[in-house]
């Protein structure tokens, strides 16, 4: 049975729950693309999820794994249709009449009210990959080095990624 | 209209769909690690496109609208220059780069994600992507929370998700009305 209608309708739902960025999506995608239609496993989700951070551009590019996987070429094309279509409706759609709205005053309402629940979202997110990623001392103190090292230095995340596969590499096989 | 000997030096020059293309491609397939830094460097610095106001603005608006703000980016400077095409071709462009890495990425992984060396580089680099995201929500914390209110928020929004499996929509409106009511705009001054 084809998967590219199921495609269509998780990846489109998905699109409008990335409130402050892809992460906050990331519960509910394990829920559907795991437990609901069982495109791929735990592991290989926080794996994919992973990879897709040495990726340029949009970080969330590892949907269009799970698209091909599901579907081939056509999943991984209505995937990244499904995924980035309804937001950039919306963004087109609402950017300019959100902009003259400046004077309003529930604009800074809605600004200040969303902050806290998208911080929540990726925080629920992140938690979420953590459970499946620190399974061990090892793991935790990766997590926790490149953590620290982020919030002390500015250097650019990617490399710390790379420096965890290195470790990884080296150290947990 | 006016005299044809002056030139129109006030009158912008239309930036065609390939220069956008191509702009869009470059931020799309060079940004490791984060996109807002490159957005910048390519959309203020290189090509001008913007100013840092307009920057700072357009980018405000894409973080309290849903999408990614790679993809929101590309479309609102897409719109500003060419409408919507412009858009199109801009989001395209973004997208490009690492779809085609991701796409090819996802076949060699399921052809050889299970070799003990890939399984402990991967184990590796979903550590330090647990600690990339955390760094990010202490950042964003420290920028945009606003008193205790806004911590209990956070907190009410990550038990929901969690430990209650509320699901991420339910959360967002639930949590998000509360928030808003608690930020609602002071009774007006007259």
């Amino acid at each position: 049975m084809s998967e590219i209608p199921a495609l269509a309708r998780v990846f489109s739902y998905l699109s409008l729950l990335t409130v402050g960025g892809g992460m906050a999506a990331f519960p509910e995608l394990q829920e559907q693309a795991v437990h609901v239609h069982g495109w791929l496993t735990d592991k290989q989700l926080i794996h994919l999820y992973s990879v897709g951070q040495l990726a340029p551009g949009p970080n969330m590019m590892m949907i269009v794994a799970i698209g091909q996987w599901a579907g081939g070429l056509a999943g991984a094309l209505v995937v990244l249709a499904a995924f980035f279509g309804p937001t950039a409706v919306l963004a087109y759609a609402v950017a300019a009449a959100w902009k003259r709205l400046e004077s309003w005053p529930w604009r800074t309402s809605i600004q200040k009210g969303l902050a806290p629940v998208s911080i929540g979202l990726l925080l629920a997110g992140g938690l979420t990959m953590a459970k499946g990623a620190v399974t061990g001392t090892l793991t935790a103190t990766v997590a926790a080095a490149v953590l620290i090292i982020l919030l002390r230095f500015k250097i650019n995340p990617a490399l710390l990624v790379i420096g965890g596969g290195a470790f990884g590499f080296l150290v947990m096989q | 209209m006016s005299d044809a000997a002056v030139p129109p030096a006030a009158a912008p020059v239309p930036v065609t769909l390939l220069r956008i293309f191509t702009e869009f491609l470059i931020i799309g397939g060079t940004s490791f690690g984060g996109v807002v830094p490159y957005l910048r460097g390519g959309l203020v610095t290189r090509t001008g496109w913007l100013d840092d106001r307009e920057f700072v603005e357009m980018l405000s608006i894409c973080q309290s609208l849903p999408g990614l703000n790679a993809t929101n980016m590309a479309v609102l400077v897409g719109q500003k220059l060419r409408g919507p095409l412009g858009a199109l071709v801009a989001i395209v462009a973004m997208c490009l780069p690492g779809a085609v890495l991701m796409y090819v990425v996802g076949v060699f992984y399921r052809q050889h994600g299970d070799h003990a060396a890939v399984t402990g580089a991967l184990k590796g680099v979903a550590a330090a992507a647990v600690g990339l995201i955390l760094s990010t929500v202490v950042q964003l914390g420290k920028k945009s929370l606003d008193g205790s209110a806004d911590f209990i928020f956070v907190l009410v929004t990550v038990v929901a998700v969690m430990g209650f499996h509320v699901s991420v929509p339910v959360a967002l409106l639930g949590v998000g009305a509360a928030a808003i009511l608690w930020h609602r705009p002071k009774a007006p001054t007259p």
